[in-house]
């Protein structure tokens, strides 16, 4: 702690409740003011699918679904999170069934350490809820957000490629 | 990142009024809560503005269209009023950041991110723009990335977005309100070149909030470009980018707008050259007289000489591509 803050700011060091519905489960919080989202669902919470990269939104690794809308879950207070609807990689498949977008990665082999993979999956579902790709060029584009320092880029390419029409099919809604 | 205290009004007033010199706005959050974490910003309080009735467009008597601050970039650039009337803002703002980011960033936020100079975020080195007097390192360092138009002995740093080139271009108008009541900023007057204070970027004054971005009505959907040229193919900035705007009667320029992004403080207009290109006939030599014309102002540093040519290149094709785009010329 700062020895810069004012006693205001100091007294106020309070948890603040939030409400969010998380993979389907209301769920009711305190959160500190300066928790990201990436670390209260990773240190707090333990979903730790979602990883923490570089910590500063320019690798896509953290990527989440925020009331179906991607988004980068570090640089994301998670005090601002209250009433959302958040979906992490742990809350795409159903009981026994793997998400379309799950198994299309599988299916073409579309990763190889695995680190990116939970980033690249939300991330290729909320294209998938955008609806605005079609070719492999758009597809591309739209994934720029998503780095694999193992450079699996065509075959995350082909696995989003297939799997987006059964994502558009299934209504979108996560 | 440092504790803060949190809070959330519900009335731009209310916000007006919660904020001091130790306190920040935030609404996306994409750029602050990096800074944040760098501990290149240590605000004590965060007002969360995203509790406030600023997240819609509407049209403006005078047939433009007026953006709430809140409106994500996202949905600004995909926004039909704005994909069919102000193809130029759509295309800028779609060659910015990844898809994650532009769901987050709200349109105000976008105006006033700080600058990605490598020094400017190093907390272990001088800079004049975090620590006023403390020196420059980029100007006689690394300055790949730096200005060459309008830069001072103080600071060589460049604004970072591609929506404010494309604002700047339309000429659109900053609405702000503060404890003072509101006002409106005109776009080429928001930002500031850096002068002796590089400290500070623009004009708002710390108790001021951006509520909206009004778009005049001429949008130049007939025939404008975007060009951005940068490092990698997508999500990375600009090293030089250019919003050209063009009314056109047949082969004759009626008005020409120009705006470059990568290469100063601010989005960089020069009107000699734009009122230069009216009345001129669209061809390459048009273009080509315009782009070195407006070069011959630039004062490029150690390392980023390659910008000269680069924006030379970039403002005959962007113009050669807005002329274009209606099918004509």
């Amino acid at each position: 702690m700062s020895a810069t803050l004012s006693e205001t700011t100091q007294a106020s060091f309070v948890r603040h409740p939030i409400r969010l519905t998380l993979n389907g489960q209301a769920r009711e919080l305190q959160v500190l003011p300066w928790t990201t989202l990436l670390d209260l669902l990773r240190e707090q919470l333990d979903l730790v699918g979602s990883k923490k990269g570089c910590d500063h939104g320019q690798c896509g690794a953290c990527t989440v679904l925020r009331d179906g809308k991607r988004i980068n879950a570090c640089l994301t207070l998670a005090v601002m999170c209250d009433g959302a609807e958040l979906t992490t990689i742990e809350g795409l498949a159903s009981a026994d069934q793997l998400h379309p977008m799950q198994q299309a990665f599988i299916k073409h082999d579309a990763f190889q350490c695995g680190y990116c993979t939970p980033g690249q999956i939300c991330s290729a579902v909320g294209l998938a809820n955008e609806g605005r790709a079609q070719t492999k060029g758009q597809i591309s584009e739209l994934m720029s957000g998503n780095l694999c320092r193992c450079g699996a880029y065509n075959n995350i390419r082909d696995a989003i490629e297939e799997a987006l029409p059964l994502c558009q099919q299934q209504g979108g809604d996560q | 990142m440092n504790p803060f205290h949190y809070s959330k009004p519900d009335t731009v007033q209310a916000a007006v009024d919660l904020s001091s010199p130790v306190s920040r706005f935030i609404a996306g959050g994409t750029n602050l809560l990096d800074l944040m974490k760098e501990n290149l910003t240590r605000p004590e309080h965060l007002i969360d503005i995203t509790g406030l009735p600023l997240a819609d467009l509407s049209e403006t008597p005078s047939g433009g269209v007026m953006i709430g601050a809140l409106v994500s970039n996202a949905d600004l650039a995909w926004h039909p009023w704005i994909q069919r009337r102000y193809p130029l803002l759509s295309q800028a703002i779609l060659a910015g950041a990844s898809p994650q980011l532009r769901n987050m960033a709200s349109t105000g936020g976008n105006l006033l991110q700080r600058t990605r100079c490598y020094y400017f975020y190093d907390a272990n080195v001088p800079c004049n723009k975090r620590r006023p007097g403390s020196g420059c390192p980029a100007r006689d360092g690394l300055n790949r990335m730096h200005a060459i138009f309008g830069a001072s002995d103080q600071c060589v740093a460049t604004h970072p977005s591609d929506m404010c080139v494309a604002l700047a271009a339309l000429e659109a108008v900053v609405h702000v309100v503060g404890r003072g009541g509101a006002r409106t900023i005109e776009f080429a007057d928001f930002h500031r070149l850096p002068g002796d204070a590089p400290e500070r970027d623009n004009q708002l004054a710390d108790d001021e909030l951006i509520t909206a971005i009004e778009l005049p009505a001429a949008g130049f959907a007939e025939h404008s470009h975007y060009l951005k040229i940068r490092d990698r193919a997508s999500y990375a900035f600009a090293l030089v980018s250019v919003a050209a705007a063009l009314e056109l009667d047949g082969p004759v320029i009626r008005q020409a707008r120009l705006a470059l992004g990568g290469v100063a403080h601010k989005p960089w207009r020069d009107r000699a050259v734009e009122s230069w290109l009216s009345g001129q006939t669209v061809s390459r030599e048009t273009f080509t007289a315009a782009a070195d014309a407006l070069l011959q102002s630039a004062e490029p540093l150690e390392h980023n000489g390659f910008k000269v040519r680069l924006a030379r290149r970039a403002v005959v094709r962007a113009l050669s591509d807005a002329a274009l785009v209606g099918g004509q010329a």
